[in-house]
C-alpha cells in the first residue's frame, strides 16, 4: 500500500487559539480511515486546513508525495481531492442534475453524463428526483446529493464531513450502507464523524482527537472495543 | 386548499365598500375638486363615476378570489417559495417570436415618435443598461453594490474627458469607456473578495461616493461642480451640428434641412443595438460555466469553495461585466446629455439602479427591462407629480415587497445539461 495523505506535524491557529496541536496521521490508498472526536475537537478545522481554509501555521499535508498546505483550494480540488463538506452545503435552487453537474468544476463536462449515470446507479433515489430542486429534498437525500456531487469530480479521496449530521438513525444507517458501497470500488475514504459506533465499524483505522490533539489510534474493531473510547464517545456501554 | 367552494358575497361586498372609500379618500381631492383661476370647481360625477369602477372592480375580484380557480391562484402567488423556477434543460420559449417584433417596432420608433418621446425612451434604454449590469452583479452573482453609479460616472467622464484631453471621439471612448469601467470594477473587487452582504455593501457605497468626491473637488482635471461637455456620435465621420468647423456635418451630407432630432434618432438607433448585444452576451453568459459559477456563488460560497472553485476569478468577472456595462451606459448618458456633472452621480442614482434590478426581480433579465423602463418612463409622464417621486418610490417598493418580493418577473432560467459525455 502507498500512502495517499499524510499530515505531519500540523498547527492550526485561529488568532492567539490554537486548534490543531501537531497532528500527523496518514491514508492509506483504498483505506477507509475516519477520524472521530467530541464537538470542537478540531476535526472540520483539520479537513478545511486541506483545503487551505485555515492556512496550516507550521507542519506539512503530503498529497501523493507534493506538500499541498500552501495550494489554493480549487488546485487541490482539481488534483484528485473532493470534499463533502458540514451540512451538506447543496445548492437549494439546483436540481439534483445540476447540483450533480456543479460537482464537475474541478475537472471540466467532458465525463458528465457518464459519472451521472453511474452516480444515479449508486443512489437510485437521487433519479427517482432528478429534476427537483434540491432544497425540497429530504435530509438523507440531501445527504445522498452531496456525497454524489463530491464524487462528481472523480475523487482520488474522499472527504466526508459528519455525513450522519442531523439525520435520523435509519437514515444514518442508509448513508453508512452507501459509503461501504462506494468504498467497495477502491475509493479511499476519509471521514470525520462524530457518530464513533458507525463510523468505527466502517473504517479499516481511526484516530480519536481531544482538543486538537490525536489522542489514540488503531484499527476499527480496536477502538471500538477500547474503554476510553466507549466511555467517551459510544455511552460508556 | 380543500375548502368547500361558494362565494360570500357578504365579505365581497365589505372589500368593495373599503375598496369604494379609500378611493373616495384618494380621488375626492385630486379628482374631484378642480382648480378655475383663484376659486374651483367640484367634479362630484367624475368622482362617484371613479369610486363605483374601483368598488365593481374590487367586488369582481373579492368574488373571483372565492372561486376555486381564484383560491388556486391566490395560493400560488402567497405560495411564493423562495428561489428560482427552473425549466427543463433544451427548453424552448413559446415566446420568441416576441423578439423580432419588439426589435422591428424599436427599429421604428425614432421615425414616428417626437424628440420628447424619443429622448425619455433614451433615457429608459441608458437604465437598462445600468439595470442588466448590476443585475449580474447584484442579481446573478449575489454581491450586494450599493456603488454602481461610480461606474456609471467613470463612463460619462471617460468619454467628456476623453474628448476633452485626448481629442477621443464618441465611438473611440465607447470601447475605451468600458474598459476603464471594468478595470475600476477590478480595482474595487479584488479588495473586498472576503467580504459579504452588508459589508461589502457599505464599502462598495464608499467607492460610489469616492468617485463623487473626487470627481467634484479635483477641480483642475475634471472642472469640479461646473462639469465637462461631451461630444456628440458621429456617423461616419458626419457631425450631427448645425455647422462644422471641419469637414460636412450630417444634413449637409445627405441635403436634407437640419433637425437636432437626427442626433437623437442615432443615439436611440446606437444604443438599440448596444442593448441588444448586452442582453445576447448575458444569455449567453449565463448558460456558460461562468453564469452555473455566479448562481453557485449566489447559492452557496462555502459549498463553491469546497467544490474547489476559483471564487476570485468568479466574483472579479461578475464586477468586470457589470461594471463595463455600467460605463457603457454612461458613455450614451454623456453623449445623450451633451454634458456631465458630478450632481448625476449621486447616491440616490445607485438607489435608483437598485430599485431597478430588486422590482425586476433578481436576476431576471425581461423583469429588469420592464423595471428600468417603469422607473425612468413613468417620473417623465408624470412630470405633475414630481414631486412626490421619491414617495411613490418607496410606496412602489414597499407594495412589491409585500406582494410580489420575487419582482415584477420571477427568475425563470433554463436548467443546464451535460454535454454529451467523452466516453474514453
Amino acid at each position: 500500500m502507498t500512502t495517499l495523505m499524510e499530515f505531519k506535524n500540523v498547527d492550526v491557529h485561529y488568532g492567539p487559539i490554537q486548534a490543531l496541536k501537531g497532528v500527523s496521521l496518514t491514508v492509506e490508498e483504498g483505506e477507509i480511515v475516519t477520524l472521530i472526536g467530541a464537538n470542537g475537537a478540531g476535526k472540520s478545522t483539520l479537513l478545511m486546513s486541506i483545503f487551505g481554509q485555515p492556512r496550516i501555521s507550521s507542519g506539512e499535508i503530503i498529497y501523493r508525495g507534493e506538500d499541498i498546505s500552501q495550494k489554493s483550494a480549487h488546485y487541490v480540488a482539481s488534483h484528485g481531492l473532493a470534499q463533502s463538506p458540514e451540512g451538506r452545503r447543496i445548492f437549494p435552487s439546483m436540481s439534483v442534475e445540476e447540483n450533480l453537474l456543479m460537482g464537475t468544476i474541478p475537472i471540466g463536462m467532458d465525463h458528465a453524463e457518464e459519472d451521472m449515470q453511474h452516480m444515479f446507479g449508486l443512489f437510485p433515489r437521487l433519479l427517482e428526483r432528478r429534476n427537483q430542486r434540491a432544497s425540497t429534498m429530504s435530509g438523507g437525500e440531501q445527504q445522498m446529493l452531496a456525497i454524489a456531487r463530491a464524487l462528481m469530480s472523480r475523487p482520488k479521496l474522499l472527504l466526508l464531513d459528519e455525513p450522519s449530521l442531523g439525520l435520523a438513525p435509519i437514515i444514518v444507517k442508509q448513508i453508512f450502507q452507501i459509503l461501504k458501497d462506494v468504498a467497495s470500488t477502491g475509493m479511499t475514504i476519509f471521514l470525520v464523524e462524530q457518530n464513533a459506533n458507525h463510523a468505527l465499524k466502517l473504517a479499516n483505522r481511526g484516530y480519536v482527537m481531544v482538543n486538537g490533539e490525536i489522542r489514540m489510534t488503531g484499527t476499527g474493531e480496536e477502538l471500538l472495543v477500547n474503554p476510553e473510547v466507549r466511555e467517551a464517545y459510544l455511552g460508556g456501554h | 386548499m380543500s375548502q368547500a367552494v361558494g362565494i360570500n358575497f357578504k365579505k365581497s361586498s365589505i372589500d368593495a365598500l373599503i375598496a369604494g372609500f379609500m378611493a373616495l379618500v384618494l380621488f375626492g381631492p385630486i379628482v374631484g375638486v378642480v382648480l378655475d383661476g383663484y376659486g374651483f370647481n367640484t367634479e362630484f360625477g367624475k368622482v362617484a363615476w371613479m369610486i363605483a369602477a374601483v368598488a365593481i372592480g374590487r367586488f369582481a375580484v373579492s368574488s373571483f378570489l372565492q372561486t376555486e380557480k381564484g383560491i388556486a391562484m391566490a395560493f400560488r402567488y402567497a405560495n411564493n417559495n423562495d428561489g428560482v423556477e427552473v425549466l427543463p434543460p433544451g427548453h424552448k420559449s413559446k415566446m420568441v417570436w416576441v423578439i423580432p417584433l419588439v426589435i422591428v417596432i424599436g427599429l421604428l420608433v425614432p421615425f414616428i415618435a417626437s424628440k420628447y418621446i424619443l429622448t425619455v425612451i433614451i433615457l429608459g434604454l441608458i437604465y437598462v443598461l445600468l439595470g442588466l449590469g448590476l443585475n449580474i452583479v447584484v442579481g446573478l452573482a449575489g454581491l450586494l453594490d450599493l456603488g454602481f453609479v461610480g461606474f456609471y460616472a467613470i463612463g460619462a467622464y471617460g468619454l467628456a474627458l476623453g474628448y476633452e484631453n485626448l481629442g477621443l471621439g464618441f465611438w473611440s471612448m465607447l470601447p475605451i469607456a468600458a474598459i476603464m469601467a471594468a478595470v475600476a470594477g477590478a480595482i474595487l473587487g479584488f479588495p473586498v473578495l472576503r467580504m459579504h452582504g452588508d459589508y461589502l455593501a457599505i464599502v462598495t457605497l464608499g467607492f460610489g461616493e469616492i468617485i463623487r468626491l473626487v470627481l467634484t473637488n479635483w477641480a483642475s482635471f475634471t472642472h469640479g461642480p461646473n462639469g465637462v461637455s461631451a461630444p456628440l456620435p458621429t456617423f461616419f465621420g458626419l457631425e450631427f451640428k448645425r455647422r462644422s468647423r471641419d469637414g460636412e456635418t450630417f444634413h449637409e451630407f445627405f441635403n436634407i434641412p437640419y433637425d437636432s432630432a437626427y442626433k437623437y434618432m442615432f443615439i436611440y438607433i446606437v444604443l438599440f443595438a448596444v442593448v441588444w448585444a448586452v442582453l445576447f452576451i448575458k444569455h449567453r453568459l449565463v448558460k456558460m460555466p461562468i453564469g452555473r459559477a455566479w448562481e453557485a456563488l449566489r447559492e452557496d460560497e462555502i459549498a463553491c469553495r469546497s467544490l474547489g472553485l476559483n471564487h476570485v476569478l468568479v466574483k472579479l468577472s461578475a464586477f468586470m461585466l457589470g461594471a463595463s456595462t455600467g460605463g457603457l451606459a454612461g458613455v450614451f448618458f454623456a453623449t445623450y446629455q451633451g454634458f456631465v456633472n458630478p450632481s448625476s452621480f449621486t447616491f440616490f442614482e445607485s438607489a435608483l439602479i437598485l430599485a431597478i434590478v430588486v422590482l425586476g426581480g433578481m436576476g431576471s433579465t425581461l423583469g429588469v427591462v420592464i423595471a428600468a423602463f417603469c422607473l425612468t418612463v413613468l417620473p417623465e409622464m408624470l412630470r405633475e407629480f414630481a414631486e412626490y417621486r421619491v414617495l411613490m418610490f418607496g410606496i412602489l417598493m414597499v407594495v412589491m415587497m409585500i406582494w410580489k418580493p420575487r419582482g415584477i418577473v420571477r427568475v425563470t432560467r433554463t436548467g443546464f445539461a451535460a454535454r454529451k459525455g467523452v466516453v474514453k
